[in-house]
This record gives structure tokens, sequence and C-alpha cells, in this order.
């Protein structure tokens, strides 16, 4: 007898537990939805399934705005866990399209006088041929910019990406200096055409703040979605590969490679290796080119 | 105003007469002076005002040249303000006796360049009003924190340094002061907390001075080598060298004692201190600025030489245009005028005098200026990679108005500063605390000078 009643006390013990549990999910949802959008009506609602498997009644409009928040400044600092992302830039198949400036700045809402990506004309030495490089930042492993940046507004994460929190920025340019690979860009002025309504994530880089640093982020927003960053998607000519070092594979959205074989067999390198900053991006030397070196397609391209 | 002052002022003697005189009385001369300083720091705040509102895209400093003006001019004021401890340390603890009546003025030059130097990099920031991060979200890692541990440290042990040997002084203007407005009496008694002379008092303050003479030494020489390092810690061509601390550092003492010479050429004009501020002074500080220069320049020949012989890639293109390109005509002005003539015409004793000196000390200042501009800005124009696809004016770096505006305006609040000073406190030592008897033995020979 004692034995079943204390059963049913443990289970109905149980079930508010879980009632609270749900409880605090709903508030949770609800608190996060009115600070970020303030003209929630009241009016249609929703049945949900919790992950603890309550059926709970939410209003659409908070759900929609719940799920576009992108990751809080204290969050982004974290990465994504087990995860190293990497990228690998195919310079045989440059052909300076420029795509994938032109998709991140739009992306980034980005200005073309001061892109985060950069398709650089280079010539090792006199005897060798020109070629396209596309630069983007390096997120290195030993990074110039992290070390001295006396706020910890731009930091390393766990997966292996640097960004810049704009909200704790405060302009002091000192990464700028540091960065060897000139990667990153100052807002000298009130970006143009910022979205008032965004909310501002060090993921998106957006809406970008007067007086702060900027960068290439590799994306995490997309990554977070399961999605490619934009410029491996805008490339037409598979230029780029992104992928996960722990997983071994990169992927430029049409074929998917071994990272490791790839490096080995096409002599991957990575650029001013000597500074041993050790950048998460690689390049595949430009031998055996789709495309003749042609300026004319830089203009083309902008147009 | 002058109705107020109650009487007039009598005093001792005629070193008391020579030495306070000037704050009592104020001449027009003084305040047309204060009135263009002002002028051109209400000019700067408009700047600044601008610069606010609009971001530093006012500025010409863009994506590539990322430091300006701003950084180089900090960098200067730094320099400058290490001739405090060179005086109120090296000299007074080498015994340098014909040193003592330039104490003073060189403890008010360095409290002075080290808060223009503060607030110049506040100017730089481009989000002044998270300036309070620095605290809040400081990481130990980064050099800027150095930086303004060790600025914070200098300004701290500078003003005492200044405080305590003024201390006497103090008492001395408010004991015997009477035809000064009340705000001055109140603030004499309230700023000479209570000496009155008393041997402890004395034997306290000495103290006090000579713990702080040592340790000035060591945070003199950080604060430089840490500016140094701000540069040092990066990649950048021209910047990434072992030999960047001590070339600071030296360059700042050949600044500070041109400085010094600048600042007693007029003091001791306009105050009246010929018989303190003697040809002897000149003479003295012009044989220590040849020295300093000597150091600088070797220091100088070891910056460049190496880089210059071994013509590393963008390392070597920065010293090409250093040296032939489109840095040449300043870097050589300043090499040759800042410092190689200088060294030359100093060594002849007619050249010491104070006229000449003076114009000399001038041309060592601006050349200290401009080669502060020729250690920031060239090097941020050579990076790795090369500039592509960015407007034209990217390339250049040609400060606008505002940051011109804002430089000057920062000059002068230095002298600002420097003047009031000056104006309110005795600038030179009257009371002498090491030696009492010499102190005596100088003043009546003063005396017979008169007389005679």
């Amino acid at each position: 007898m004692e034995n079943k009643n204390s059963n049913a006390s443990s289970r109905r013990n149980f079930i508010k537990k879980i009632a609270s549990g749900s409880l605090i999910t709903v508030s949770g949802l609800t608190i996060y939805s009115v600070s970020s959008c303030e003209k929630s009506t009241e009016g249609e609602k929703a049945t949900l399934l919790t992950p603890d498997g309550k059926l709970v009644q939410v209003l659409k409009s908070e759900i929609e705005s719940f799920e576009q928040l992108p990751a809080s400044p204290k969050e982004s600092r974290k990465g994504i866990p087990g995860k190293k992302f990497v990228m690998v830039v195919d310079l045989a198949k440059c052909k300076n399209a420029r795509k994938c400036v032109k998709h991140c700045d739009k992306h980034h809402n980005l200005t073309p006088d001061r892109p985060y990506i950069k398709v650089l004309e280079m010539k090792d030495n006199e005897k060798s041929a020109p070629y396209w490089m596309p630069k983007k930042c390096f997120q290195c492993d030993n990074p110039p910019c992290v070390k001295v940046c006396p706020v910890g507004a731009t930091f390393k994460r766990t997966d292996g990406i640097v960004l810049i929190d704009n909200e704790r920025c405060i302009g002091c340019r000192f990464c700028m200096a540091a960065c060897p690979y000139s990667a990153r860009i100052f807002n000298w002025a009130t970006p143009p055409n910022v979205d008032e309504n965004l909310s501002y994530s060090p993921e998106t880089s957006i809406p970008s703040k007067i007086g702060t640093v900027g960068k290439c982020d590799f994306c995490p927003d997309m990554i977070r979605k399961d999605k490619l960053p934009h410029c491996i998607t805008a490339c037409p000519n598979g230029v780029l590969y992104f992928g996960d070092e722990i997983d071994d594979t990169v992927t430029n959205g049409e074929e998917t490679l071994r990272l490791s074989t790839l490096l080995r067999e096409k002599a991957g390198y990575r650029y001013l290796e000597e500074l041993g900053t050790k950048p998460r991006v690689y390049y595949l030397p430009p031998v055996d080119r789709l495309f003749p070196f042609n300026k004319e397609n830089a203009k083309k391209g902008a147009s | 105003m002058k109705k107020s002052i109650p009487e007039k002022q009598l005093f001792n003697s005629i070193k008391e007469r020579d030495l306070l005189g000037h704050i009592v009385k104020t001449s027009v001369r003084y305040k047309i002076w204060i009135a263009i300083l002002l002028l051109f720091i209400v000019f700067g705040m408009y700047g600044y005002y601008r610069q606010i509102r609009y971001g530093l895209i006012v500025t010409a400093m863009r994506d590539y040249t990322s430091w300006g003006i701003y950084i180089s001019n900090f960098v200067f004021f730094v320099a400058v303000s290490l001739v405090g401890s060179l005086f109120s340390s090296i000299l007074k603890l080498n015994k340098n006796e014909w040193a003592k009546p330039l104490i003073r003025i060189s403890e008010i030059i360095a409290v002075a360049a080290i808060i223009c130097a503060a607030v110049i990099i506040i100017i730089d920031m481009g989000r002044p009003d998270r300036f309070i991060y620095v605290f809040k979200f400081g990481r130990i890692q980064s050099p800027i924190i150095w930086d303004v541990i060790i600025i914070s440290t200098y300004l701290v042990i500078s003003f005492i340094l200044l405080y305590i040997s003024l201390l006497p002084d103090i008492a001395i203007c408010r004991d015997r002061l009477t035809a000064i407005p009340k705000w001055k009496k109140k603030l004499y008694k309230i700023a000479a907390i209570n000496w009155s002379n008393q041997p402890e008092q004395v034997i306290i303050l000495k103290k006090i001075g000579r713990i702080l003479g040592i340790t000035v030494l060591p945070v003199a020489f950080a604060i430089h080598t840490v500016t140094s390092w701000l540069f040092a810690t990066t990649w950048r061509p021209g910047w990434d060298s072992t030999n960047l601390g001590p070339y600071f550092v030296s360059g700042a003492f050949m600044v500070g004692a041109a400085v010094i010479i600048f600042a007693m050429y007029f003091v001791r004009k306009y105050l009246n201190l010929k018989s303190y501020i003697t040809t002897t002074h000149f003479d003295h500080m012009g044989k220590l600025l040849v020295l300093l220069s000597l150091v600088y320049f070797y220091f100088n020949i070891n910056e460049y030489l190496g880089p210059a012989f071994k013509m590393v890639g963008v390392e070597g293109e920065h010293i090409t245009e250093l040296f032939v390109g489109k840095y040449a005509p300043m870097y050589w002005l300043v090499q040759i005028f800042g410092l190689v003539l200088p060294i030359v015409f100093l060594l002849f004793k007619n050249l010491r005098k104070p006229v000449p000196i003076v114009i000399i000390s001038s041309f060592v200042i601006l050349g200290a200026w401009f080669k502060r501009f020729l250690i920031v800005i060239p090097s941020l124009q050579h990076p790795y990679l090369p500039i592509q696809g960015v407007d034209e004016s990217y390339l250049h770096y040609v400060p606008t108005w505002e940051e011109w505006a804002i430089t000057m305006a920062s000059f002068a609040s230095l002298l600002l500063i420097i003047t009031i000073l000056i104006k309110l406190f005795p600038v030179i030592p009257i009371q002498e605390l090491e030696s009492p008897a010499e102190e005596t033995s100088i003043e009546s020979k003063k005396f017979k000078n008169e007389i005679s």
C-alpha cells in the first residue's frame, strides 16, 4: 500500500516537474520574443510539442521571432561544438568572376570599396604567370588580432572561427595594425542602409556599427542553419571549398572531398606560413589552370 | 576683481620678488597668450565635435593607413613626458647641481605631456563612449592594456614628484603672498596641507623624493618601451624590430632635452629669470643634447642599416619608400636637420648661446614630431598583401583639417597646462631642501652681482 502510494506520488511529482519544466520553456520563449519583437499582436495561437513531450499553446508571431533570432553576443563566443571549420581555395579554378565578393557584400551590407573578400592579382616573381587569389579572413589558430585586442572584442571560438563583437569593440584599430593579411575593415562612418530592426549578432556581423572593426566571419549564422557560407554557394567555378577538419571533408557545393587527401595530392599550402599564425584557409597552387589570366573578367563580374 | 586685492605685495628678499613676482602680477601679454591658446583649443574641439558626429571618416585614415597623426602625436607626447625623469631622476641622482633650477619645469612638462598623451589616445578611438570597457573587459595580454597601466602609473608618479618638490614653495606662497585674490589664497592653503618646514616634515619629504626619484626611472623607461611595443608586437615592416624599445627611449630623451631648452628660453625671457637660468645652463643643456642625440643617432643606424642591407620583401619596399620614394624628402629633412646638423652645430660653444640653441632645439622638436609620423604611417602602407581594388584615397595619407585642428589643439593644451602651472607656482624652487647652506651662498653671490 505504502509502496503504491509513494509510486503514485512520485509519478505525480514527475508530471509536475514536466509541467513546470515546459512552463519555464514557454515563459522563456515569451520573454525572449517580447524583448525582440515589439509589434506582436494578440491573436492566433499554435500548438507545439516541447522536447519533453508536452503540448503547449504559443502565439504564432512569437514562434517566428524566436527562430529568426541570431545567436546572442554571449552565445556567439562559444562556437559550434565538435567542429573545426576550414576553407580551401583552389587557385587553379579562379578566373576572378567576383561572385563571392558580390554575394558577401550583399549579405553583410558592405559597400564595394570595403569588401570582406578581396580577389587579388598576384605574381610571385618575374618569370611566373599571374594568378587570381581570393582572400578572406584566414581565421588563424594563432590569431595576432585576438592577441592584441585590449577588451576581448575579437575572439577565437572552439570551432576555429575568429569573430568580432561590434558591441564590445572600442575602435582602437590595433587588430588592423596587427593583422598581417589586411583582412580587417573599419566602419569609418555610419554604415549605409542599416536595417534598424535587425538585432545585432557577431555571427551575422550586421548591422555593423560606426567606429568598430569588421571582417569575414565564415558566416556562422548560415552554418547553424546547415547551409554553406554565401561565398561558397556564389562561386560559379567551384573555387571555394568549405568544411570541417574533424570530419575531414570539404565541399564547394557540388563535390565533396576528403580534406587530407585534397591537401596531400594537390600540395595545399597556407599563405605566409612562416609568420606562425596558423591560418585555417588553405590554398591549392595555381597549376593546370582552367582559365587564361584575363583582367577583363573583373569588369564583367562586377557589372 | 583688481579692487578686491587688498594691499601692495611686499617681498622679503630679491629672490622672492624674482620668483614670486609673476604670480602676483598678471600681464596683458599673459592674457593674450592664454586667449590664443584657448582659440586653438576651441577650434580643435569643433574638429572633434565633427569627428564624434560623423565618425573617423572626417580624418584621412582609411583601411590600410588605419593609424594617423593622432597616434604619431601620442608617441611624441609620451616621448616629451620622459624628460621629467631625466631631470628629477638621472641628473638629480648623479648630483648635477647645475640642473636644479630646471627640475621644476621639467616636471611640469612631464605632467602636462602625459595628460595630453592620454587624451589624444582617447581621441583616436572609434568609440570613445566605450572607454570604460578598457577597465571593464581589459585583457592583460594586450600591449594596449600594458600601456594603460604604465601611463597611469607614470602620471601618478610624475604628479607626486612635482607636488612634493612644490610643497615647501606652496607654503611660502601661502605665507608671504598677500596681494592675491581669495581663491588663490584658498588654493595655496589647501595645497600646502599644513606644511610648516618642521624638520620631521623635511625628512619625510626628502625620503619620498629619493624613493620616487629612483622608482620613476624604470617606469619612465617602461612607458616608452611599452609604447614601442604597440608597434614591435606586430608583423609590420619597420615595426617588426627588436631595436624599437631603445630606439624610442633614446629618441624621447633627445626631444625631451630640446623641449627643456625651448621652455627655459621663454621662461627666462618672459619671467625675467636671467640670473637664475644662466647662459651656463644653455651651455650644459647643449652638451647634454649632443650626447643624447648621439645615442639616438646610434640607434637610428641600428634601425635602418640591417633592413637596408638585406632589402627583404616588403621590408625592402618600405626602406626604398623612405630612402628614395614618396617619403624620402621628409625622411632626409628629419634625419639631417633634426638630428645630424644639430649634433654638429652644438659642438661649437658659440652656438650653445641662448638664441642659436633655441633655434636648433626647435628643429630637433619639429624633426622629432615628423620622425614619429615616419615611424607610424609608411609602415602601414606596406602590408604583405598588395593593396588592390580600393579607392585611390586609400593609398595616400594627407591629414585633413580636422586632424590638424585637433593636433594643434593638443599642443595648445600642453602649453596651456604648462603656462597655468608656471603662473600659479614658482618655476624655480625657492626653498631647497637638499643643501640649505649652499643655497644662501648662491643667494649672496647674486646679491653681489646685482650690486656691482
